[in-house]
């Protein structure tokens, strides 16, 4: 064998030997440094003939580049394990917990609320609202309840000491305001745009149990124009009740009541077609068409307008839908029941 | 109102069965809330008479008896009831019976007697609870009849929810009505016949108040037996309409009224002086009512009163010292009309309510008080005896309700239903209902019969059509309106995104009740005069709330109790404060300000427990951070101040644009001991019209030239807040300043007792040109000697 290609050889023996960065740079000096091996071959070459000298020059240079990239090839080699030692120890837990704080979330009625107030949105519904200390005449007197009306002891009222007002019944009032409002803003038109509003809110009643809260909430929905009709009150609350519950397995009716406010009156009662509650027929919401006296009263001429009325209990909604059995959970502000709905 | 489906159908009878009926009326607004079977199922049990009783030979507590049930030989039973006596006539199971519960009657030997049957108390049939002793029968029974046939318990009792509206169906006659006109079958009314007088006594009757009573019928009847027993048949109706047998002359008079719907009263007529007046009451004058309860009468409640002395209540109670008693020979029978108005609201005013006041105030039909004085006194005539005098009636026309025509435009109804519906249909509708109809081509003209006291306005028939029609029947389409987009304003965030960017930083929405304990308002808010209810429902919840802030911490209390030490709640909803009238704005109601308001807790470690974080408490500035979250990208400011139940030390007003909207703070350490609330709490709360407001972002030139960044470590005194030394920087800084922010609070070694360092690190840029040391130089040696003068701060060396 060649000597130059047994120093090759040799070469790499020694880098494959070196075992790090300093034994390999050790090894490059022995080989290619001021007086390694392949420069003593190269300060030899004066010796020899110009013929011989090139011929040789050649051979000695291929033997120094075959060194050189067995060193560059092994430094490569040397920082990949370096870089896979450093790897292996950075390896972490992947699953421990991740580190901060944790979200919190909204009550079950605020999530039920948000929901509905989207779908009302996005058929052209608008959010209203109203004081919840509210005057006689608007939770009573507008709604055509006159004093001593019999209906006004449907509604067990909470009463304010030594003042006329009371804490709303029902979140009715608010739709004289919105119509008066509403009314007013459009005097000048020929023609009253539609409203469409919905109105929720908490409401307060002289009662206490566990399908009965002194105070629980409502959702009013109204919508006031020169064409509506109960066909289109019972065309929203159909579409509505399947949009909510996300079924149409749902059995929904309409059933004749009273309401002063309404003429005619509905109940509107769902039945379920499987689950916990399958084929019970629920009330779930009272509706009807928007009294004259209570249009007038809204500033709003009831020969020319028509409207549509209907008042959902939001808490009987969340809790059918969540599956919540005592109405009382909702004000208890327990958080091991609150933190299920995040 | 309650009824027997048997006796209904005595009126009408149509071929549905019992829940057919319900569903009938259920959906046309006649509520059925509810049908139970009379008596549960049991068979075999028939009516028998005891012929012997004698004590059985073994047992001091059982008798042996003989008894007849018209099978020919006698039965021999023992028997445990203490009332079984021979002559009784008793229900009997036989051998092969079976008793509720699914108890089958067999021959068995009693303490070595043979007994073939069983004698049974009302309890053991399901009857009733009466189970002292065995159910005795009237001595009319028929020997070996079926029981279940002889007492009628083939029947089901209907429960039905009545609206306001229809006082016309308080009565069996009102629902064979309808029911008749919903299913198409005849009705049959209650017999009527008109009573001869058989004497002449008679007592004169004056309208001193017309209006409010326009008619008053009134009838002697003298010689009456007052303790003739109520039949069966009627003592049993009346139990299955929920009243209760009081003594054969008020059960009639209860009888009339469910069967026909007129309140009638009875008066001992011996007990009365002179002319009956209906009129308002006297200054002072009082009243002993049949409930035991004397009452002032308010000056607008209708009294019957004789010459001597106010009677009863008219339309609501009868008086206790004119009522008829077993003892009664001689009665005064009222059948009046008083108006709705006049008697509507009354009752509750005086804290009761009775099956009189209940009809009068939804209205009575104005026809129909000399049909039913006339049938109670058959019905009395029959059962106690006695002569009846002639009827007396003293009538206002001019005052009774009168039943106008009301107008009805086909179209309207069409329309306002969404229905397609010819005219010929709707008349028919109505005319099922007993309205009569004139058809004027144009529009229909509708008269009301004097039952309906609903009827006045077009919408009322449009109600009636739709309810005949079958609400189930009207279709339900997809509604058609112009396509216009709601205004979506950028200026303003919704309730849900201010809600959610809470829950993101870990709270926990609650909703609390807005009436709480007196106390709490005192403590938590300084708050001497709440708004307080009139009728609380509990002492605990007596006045409106002024701030949320106190419901957070019960629920911090409440939730610690159920060992949850990392509390972090939320709450939006309306405040209650009391206002000068004339202070409000539209939308408002005068003499309160109720504003919504977003409040917030923290309490416990600040942080969940986890592996990769230090636990330490939350504090101030932890919820300070979440309140700045909150408003970001608008900045707020905070001033200390003293607020109730807050650490004089730890507590901030709230600034936005330089309106206080609210206040942060650490609770009192006095109020966490008193309320065992742990560490140390921190609230915020702020008006929410505020975190609602937003501003629209709008571009600005973004520099591409380098920013110089400079420290400045600044000592003050402690007493110098944050606030104070950033704003004396930026009010001295030039444009070229862009941000100037606080990275470092330090005291201790190396800075002066009394003395804080602050470390602000101050942004540079000029958006045309590279600044140069020099010009920065100047402008940071500008804003030390301008903070200087200031707040006293020096440059810490």
């Amino acid at each position: 064998m060649d000597k130059l290609d047994q120093l090759v050889n040799e070469a790499r023996a020694a880098f494959a030997a070196a075992a790090d960065g300093a034994a390999l740079e050790q090894a490059k000096a022995r080989f290619l440094g001021k007086s390694g091996l392949v420069t003593g071959q190269l300060k030899a070459l004066g010796k020899l003939a110009s013929e011989e000298k090139r011929a040789r020059g050649a051979a000695i240079n291929r033997a120094k580049t075959a060194i050189e990239a067995a060193l560059e090839a092994r430094r490569d080699s040397l920082r990949a394990a370096a870089l896979d030692a450093q790897l292996a120890a950075e390896r972490l837990d992947v699953t421990l917990p991740g580190r901060g704080p944790a979200p919190g979330g909204l009550h079950p009625v605020s999530r039920t609320l948000e929901r509905i107030e989207r779908l009302f949105h996005s058929i052209g519904f608008v959010i209203a609202d109203g004081p919840e200390i509210e005057t006689d005449w608007y939770n009573f007197t507008a709604l055509n309840l006159p004093p001593n009306h019999p209906a006004r002891s449907m509604q067990d009222t909470f009463f304010l000491d030594g003042r006329d007002e009371v804490l709303r019944t029902h979140t009715s009032p608010v739709q004289i305001r919105a119509m008066l409002a509403h009314a007013e803003r459009h005097r000048a038109l020929d023609v009253m745009p539609d409203l469409r509003i919905i109105a929720p809110g908490r409401v307060y009643r002289v009662d206490s149990d566990a399908t009965h809260s002194p105070m629980f909430h409502q959702i009013e929905v109204l919508w006031v124009g020169e064409r509506v009709s109960f066909a289109d009150l019972k065309g929203v609350a159909v579409d509505f009740l399947r949009k909510f519950f996300e079924t149409e397995a749902l059995r929904i009716r309409f059933r004749p009541s009273f309401f002063p406010f309404t003429e005619p009156s509905a109940e509107i009662d769902v039945a379920f077609m499987g689950g916990a509650l399958e084929g019970r027929w629920l009330e779930i919401a009272g509706c009807g068409m928007v009294h004259p006296n209570v249009l007038r009263c809204g500033g709003i001429d009831p020969e020319r307008h028509t409207g549509f009325a209907f008042g959902f209990g939001l808490d009987r909604l969340a809790m059918l839908r969540y599956g919540v059995g005592d109405l009382r959970l909702f004000f208890e502000g327990d958080l091991r029941f609150l933190s299920q709905f995040r | 109102m309650q009824f027997s489906e048997n006796w209904l159908r005595t009126f009408v009878n149509p071929p549905l069965d019992s829940a057919a009926l319900a569903h009938l009326l259920t959906m046309a607004g006649l509520e059925v809330e509810e049908t139970r079977p009379v008596a549960p199922p049991f068979s075999g049990v028939v009516v028998a008479r005891i012929v012997e009783a004698e004590k059985h030979p073994d047992a001091d507590k059982l008798k042996l008896c003989k008894v007849d049930i018209g099978a020919g030989a006698l039965l021999q039973i023992v028997c445990g009831a203490p009332n079984a006596a021979a002559g009784m006539k008793v229900p009997c199971a036989k051998v092969g019976a079976r008793l509720p519960g699914d108890f089958a009657i067999e021959a068995a030997k009693l303490r070595g007697v043979e007994s073939f049957g069983m004698l049974c108390s009302a309890r053991e049939l399901g009857l009733s609870d009466e189970h002292a002793g065995l159910l005795a029968l009237p001595e009319d029974a028929p020997i070996g009849a079926d029981l279940r046939a002889y007492l009628d318990l083939d029947d089901t009792r209907f429960e039905i929810k009545l609206t306001p509206n229809r006082a016309d169906c308080l009565s069996l006659t009102g629902i064979a009505r309808e029911v008749a006109a919903l299913a198409g079958a005849p009705f049959t009314p209650a017999p009527l016949t008109l009573i001869s007088p058989t004497t002449d006594a008679r007592r004169a009757i004056v309208l001193d108040a017309p209006r409010a009573c326009p008619r008053y019928c009134g009838r002697v009847i003298g010689g009456v037996n007052a303790k003739a027993p109520t039949p069966g048949w009627m003592k049993e109706r009346l139990r299955r309409s929920g009243i209760r047998s009081i003594h054969a002359l008020v059960d009639i008079t209860n009888y009339v009224m469910l069967e026909l719907g007129q309140p009638l009263h009875a008066f001992d007529n011996a007990r009365l002086s002179g002319a009956i007046h209906v009129r308002l009451p006297r200054p002072g004058e009082e009243l002993l009512l049949l409930n035991e309860q004397t009452v002032k009468p308010a000056p607008d409640t209708l009294l019957i009163a004789d010459e001597a002395r106010a009677l009863a209540l008219a339309g609501i109670m009868g008086g206790e010292e004119s009522g008829v008693t077993l003892e009664t020979t001689e009665i005064f029978l009222e059948s009046a009309f008083f108006a709705p108005e006049a008697v509507a609201g009354r009752a509750r005013a005086h804290g009761f309510s009775s099956d009189a006041s209940h009809r009068y105030e939804r209205g009575v039909d104005f026809q129909l008080q000399r049909p039913a004085i006339e049938r109670a006194t058959q019905l009395i005539l029959d059962i106690c005896g006695g002569v009846a005098g002639p009827v007396e009636e003293a009538r206002s026309d001019a005052d009774l309700p009168q039943r106008g025509e009301v107008r009805l435009r086909p179209a309207r109804a069409r329309q306002v239903l969404g229905i397609e519906l010819d005219d010929g249909v709707l008349r028919g509708l109505l005319e099922r209902v007993y309205l009569q109809v004139r058809d004027l081509v144009v529009e229909l003209r509708v008269t009301p019969p004097a039952f309906r006291f609903d009827i006045e306005i077009e919408e009322d028939l449009i109600e009636e059509i739709a309810r005949l029609h079958g609400y189930d029947n009207i279709p339900a389409p997809a509604p058609r309106a112009g396509l216009s987009m709601l205004a979506v304003p950028e200026s303003a965030r919704t309730d849900w995104e201010v809600r959610h960017r809470l829950a993101g930083r870990g709270f926990q929405e609650v909703v609390n009740f807005a009436f709480v304990d007196e106390a709490w308002e005192r403590d938590f808010c300084a708050n001497a005069q709440p708004v307080r209810l009139a009728n609380p429902i509990a002492s605990q919840m007596s006045v409106m709330r002024s701030s949320l802030v106190p419901g957070l911490i019960a629920n911090l209390a409440s939730n610690r109790k159920r060992q949850q030490n990392r509390v972090r709640v939320f709450e939006s909803g309306r405040c209650f404060v009391r206002r000068a009238d004339g202070e409000n704005g539209a939308g408002e109601v005068p003499g309160f300000a109720q504003p919504r308001r977003l409040a917030a807790l923290a309490a416990g470690p600040a942080l969940p427990e986890q592996w990769g974080e230090a636990a330490r408490p939350v504090d101030f500035y932890d919820l300070k951070g979440d309140l700045e979250a909150l408003f970001a990208p608008r900045p707020l400011a905070f001033a200390p101040v003293a607020a109730p139940a807050l650490h004089p030390g730890r507590a901030a007003a709230v600034f936005l644009d330089g309106r206080r909207i609210g206040v942060i703070g650490e609770i009192h350490p006095l109020w966490v001991q008193r309320h065992e609330l742990g560490g140390a709490p921190i609230v915020f709360e702020v008006d929410l019209e505020a975190a609602l407001a937003a501003v629209r972002p709008a571009n600005g030139e973004i520099s591409r030239m380098p920013a110089a960044l400079r420290d400045l470590a600044l000592v003050v005194p402690v007493s110098v807040s944050a606030e104070q030394a950033l704003g004396a920087l930026r009010a001295a800084a030039p444009e070229v300043v862009r941000e100037i922010s606080l990275f470092d609070v330090y005291q201790g070694r190396g800075v002066a007792p009394g003395h804080k360092s602050l470390a602000f690190r101050i942004s540079m840029q000029d958006t045309q040109r590279t600044l140069e040391d020099a010009e920065v130089d100047a402008v940071i040696s500008g804003l030390l000697l301008h903070v200087e003068r200031a707040v006293g701060g020096r440059l810490r060396v």
